[in-house]
């Protein structure tokens, strides 16, 4: 089955082409590479792991093998075969079959209906054939489904066997299965992981995409790790096999969080910390629910003239956190203080003016009203305040001169301040954001993620003015997922994961040895998990 | 009061209901697939006007009232075309393209129609009726419901054999997937763009019949903007229906009724003020929407065009 004829990129040599073969795949979305040069091979028998954090390009990867995207460059192999997969129909013809992370049932059809969704309109349902399959995926797997229910009643484990018997009953040779565990109990994981082996037992490749390290190695027979669209390295059966579970989990965190080679080289900055604290967080949480992670008791202070870097996985509630800190998201307990003073309960408006700055990373929809002109999103924050509102009335004048010395100011590239803010570059925007927060008082600024999705000039230019404005005696806190710049600009670190906490640790200039230390703390849930369970 | 329930009164109560419903039953059904599908369709009533036209035209041309009826059909699914092309296979907004289609072609048919036959209105023979002996004698309802043009018996018909397609085949199933969740259909090799185009289709051939029934059994002649909301009142009965062709039939039975009982009314010569008399269907569309406008449930993705991999 491996051809082994045409290998031009494939990082691991010793794969062969598989049944799948990616090959050189680059998939581009306006702003972004999603998926930058992969190639990849998934072989019969072995469950294949792709790893990576949210955005390395995971799911991009799936929707080009499932045929709901084309990739810009490069192409896909079947058995060696050059192949093309124009639409989900031609991905399910050539054997592939995805169970997506979000559910591709109709919750209104019954089981067996969603069982045999995509059949052509002319031919009969096909209940007695459905069924006596069922009675041997029920045998062989110990799938079992009640097929007249409506599948919208079904547990969301349920749901998932329908997704998997539903490509058990095509034949499929590859299964794709995106993030399927993270709607799952930590049980209905581990059976997950069972019927993985079992499925690949019988022939299958399974392709599993997580972004949880000790899932990865407990399920996986080969695991791929990606990092910003790319492949950053890939651990054969033979090399898991040799190594336990700590050996393992470290290699991974040294793939996923480790310094690439060519990187630009990070110059600690030199702190510029003072005795007084600005900011104190005690104890805060906040309520989750499905969609949205809870905090769970933070603490938390801040010097004047200190940057504060927050480490994590992206979606291990950085975001719920910065927006508590503002006031946009209400705590469930806890307290914090700005200056000594309490503004627990202060509105956002209340805690702006007391000089408290939130630098949102979702510049178009929550940062800025995309159609208004520049000059009108710099007071976005102040509508109906003096001086640029008198009585209620605006002054378009003032306002327009405000603008024109923040474009100076920040140097904002734009043919001017009536430009609508939407038709500026992210970096630019970024530049206005920033201007914007900065106006008057400010005491503690809060970015999120502020250099994410800007070109590298910009990037470092963003870096330079978060190192002055701690310079001037503001205090900072930086969320950020890359470390790199958490390291390069921190004085200290605190790492989150699950809501909460995991540590903070001083920025010691230990380069290497801290990043993995940060790294393992990001992943700590499995750690901590393992203790538990 | 005793007096109102004649024979005389009942014959034309039912005979009008009956009249009056069916043109909004083959809307209503009409509707209602391309509902299933996902596609809001307001483009119905100037689907049902160009049917009510071209079927009126076909029918005055050949004499023949069946041919009128394919002509209905053929008008009502070239609208329909337009719909298919525009809000599904382009995706643009399904309620602007309805009203614009609607409105575009009152005002073609009219036009058309002023060319043709200026200001006459000229009228189609008396349609031949279906005679089943025995029963089209029996007193009051004999008339109204064994009498009657063999196209209203296709149309009851039509009830019977959607449910069915609804419930019990492949295609049923996709319709409904493709409005429920379309994304789910997609990559499960369905065809959502497909499946849609053809409840499009069909709810353009419905509406046009639906519009040649009303010219040519109904009225005999074409008056522009002569269907005047029927496709309107299908759309709300494929929305109260719930997705089931019985309740549509129910439906339009309630509002024929309500609408033919005015002529009734008068027919029979009660002593109820003629004002009164004429508020009747419209009291009654309300109280149909107090009383049922909380029962409509529609699809999730009703009105929504379908993007693969829109993120």
């Amino acid at each position: 089955m491996a051809l082994a004829t045409e290998n031009p990129t494939n990082l691991s040599p010793e794969t062969g082409t598989g049944v799948i073969g990616v090959h050189g795949v680059t998939k581009r979305f306006p702003g972004v590479i999603a998926v930058n040069n992969v190639s990849l091979a998934f072989h019969p028998g072995e469950v294949h792991v792709l790893l990576g954090e949210n955005g390395a390009g995971k799911s991009t990867l799936v929707g080009i093998l499932s045929g709901l995207q084309e990739p810009d460059e490069g192409y896909l192999t079947l058995n060696g075969e050059k192949t093309r997969l124009a639409s989900p129909s031609a991905s399910l013809d050539a054997g592939i079959s995805t169970v997506f992370q979000h559910s591709m049932l109709v919750p209104t059809l019954t089981v067996l209906e969603n069982l045999t969704l995509g059949a052509p309109w002319y031919e009969r349902p096909p209940r007695a054939r459905i069924a006596a399959r069922m009675e041997e995926l029920k045998r062989e797997f110990a799938l079992s489904l009640p097929l007249d229910a409506i599948t919208g009643e079904l547990s969301l484990g349920q749901q998932q066997q329908i997704e998997i018997a539903r490509a058990l009953l095509r034949d499929s040779k590859v299964l794709i299965l995106d993030e399927a565990t993270s709607m799952l109990t930590p049980q209905g994981a581990q059976e997950l992981g069972q019927r993985m082996q079992q499925l690949v037992k019988s022939g299958l490749a399974v392709i599993f995409i997580t972004h949880k390290l000790a899932e990865a190695y407990r399920y996986g027979n080969r695991i791929s790790v990606l990092k910003q669209g790319a492949l950053a390295g890939e651990l054969g059966p033979e090399e898991l096999k040799s190594m336990n579970e700590e050996q393992a989990v470290e290699e991974i965190v040294r793939l996923m969080f480790g310094r690439e080679a060519g990187a630009t080289s990070t110059e600690h900055r030199a702190s510029s910390a003072r005795e007084e604290t600005v900011l104190k967080v005690e104890n805060l949480s906040t309520q989750g629910d499905a969609d949205v992670i809870g905090l769970q008791d933070i603490s938390l202070s801040l010097r004047a003239g200190e940057i504060l870097g927050v480490a994590g996985i992206d979606g291990n509630g950085q975001k719920q956190l910065a927006e508590a800190l503002a006031g946009q998201r209400p705590l469930a307990s806890g307290r914090v203080e700005l200056d000594a003073e309490d503004i627990t309960r202060a509105s956002v408006a209340q805690r702006r003016l007391k000089g408290l700055r939130y630098l949102t990373d979702d510049r178009l929809e929550e940062g800025s009203v995309a159609a208004f002109p520049i000059s009108e999103n710099t007071v976005l924050k102040d509508i109906g305040q003096p001086p640029f509102w008198i009585n209620g009335i605006e002054r378009p004048s003032l306002i327009a001169r405000h603008a024109r010395d923040l474009i100076t100011k920040f140097s904002v590239r734009t043919p001017g301040e009536t430009t609508p803010i939407g038709r500026l570059s992210g970096g630019n925007i970024q530049k206005v954001l920033l201007g914007r927060e900065l106006s008057g008082e400010a005491r503690v600024v809060v970015f999120n993620k502020p250099t994410y999705g800007l070109d590298l000039q910009n990037i470092d230019t963003s870096r330079q003015r978060i190192a002055d404005i701690a310079g001037r005696g503001m205090g900072v806190v930086l969320i950020s997922t890359d470390l790199d710049e958490l390291m390069a600009l921190s004085d200290r670190i605190a790492v989150m994961e699950g809501g909460r906490i995991r540590g903070v640790v001083e920025n010691d200039g230990t380069g290497e040895a801290l990043r993995l230390r940060i790294g393992r703390m990001m992943a700590g849930e499995e750690e901590n998990r393992q203790a538990t369970e | 009061m005793g007096g109102l329930l004649t024979e005389a009164f009942l014959s034309s109560l039912f005979t009008g209901a009956i009249v009056a419903a069916v043109p909004m039953l083959l809307a209503g059904l009409g509707e209602q697939m391309s509902e299933k599908a996902g596609v809001l369709n307001i483009g119905i009533e100037g689907m049902m006007l160009m049917g009510a036209y071209m079927g009126f035209l076909v029918a005055f041309k050949t004499d023949s009232l069946w041919l009128g009826f394919l002509g209905g059909i053929l008008g009502g699914v070239l609208v329909a075309i337009v719909m298919a092309v525009l809000c599904v296979r382009l995706g643009l907004n399904q309620i602007v393209i309805g009203i614009g289609l609607t409105l575009g072609v009152e005002g073609l048919t009219a036009l058309l129609h002023h060319f043709q036959f200026s200001r006459t209105y000229p009228r189609l023979p008396a349609p031949e009726r279906l005679n089943i002996p025995g029963l089209t004698d029996l007193p009051v309802v004999g008339p109204s419901l064994f009498g009657r043009h063999p196209i209203v018996y296709l149309a009851l018909m039509a009830v019977v054999v959607l449910a069915l397609l609804y419930r019990r085949t492949n295609l049923g199933m996709t319709l409904r997937a493709a409005g429920e969740r379309p994304a789910a259909l997609d990559v499960a090799g369905g065809n959502v763009l497909g499946v849609r185009i053809f409840a499009v289709l069909f709810t353009g051939a419905m509406a046009g019949l639906g519009g040649a029934y009303l010219a040519n059994i109904g009225a005999g002649l074409f008056i522009p903007f002569m269907t005047g909301g029927a496709g309107f009142i299908g759309i709300v009965l494929a929305m109260l229906a719930r997705g089931r062709p019985l309740w549509v039939l129910i439906g339009s039975l309630i509002f024929g009724a309500a609408l033919s009982m005015t002529t009734a009314l008068q027919v029979a010569g009660s002593n109820i003020p003629t004002d009164v008399i004429q508020m009747l269907p419209f009291a009654a569309v309300m109280l149909v929407l107090v009383l049922f406008g909380r029962r409509a449930k529609l699809p999730s993705a009703l009105g929504a065009s379908y993007e693969r991999g829109a993120r």
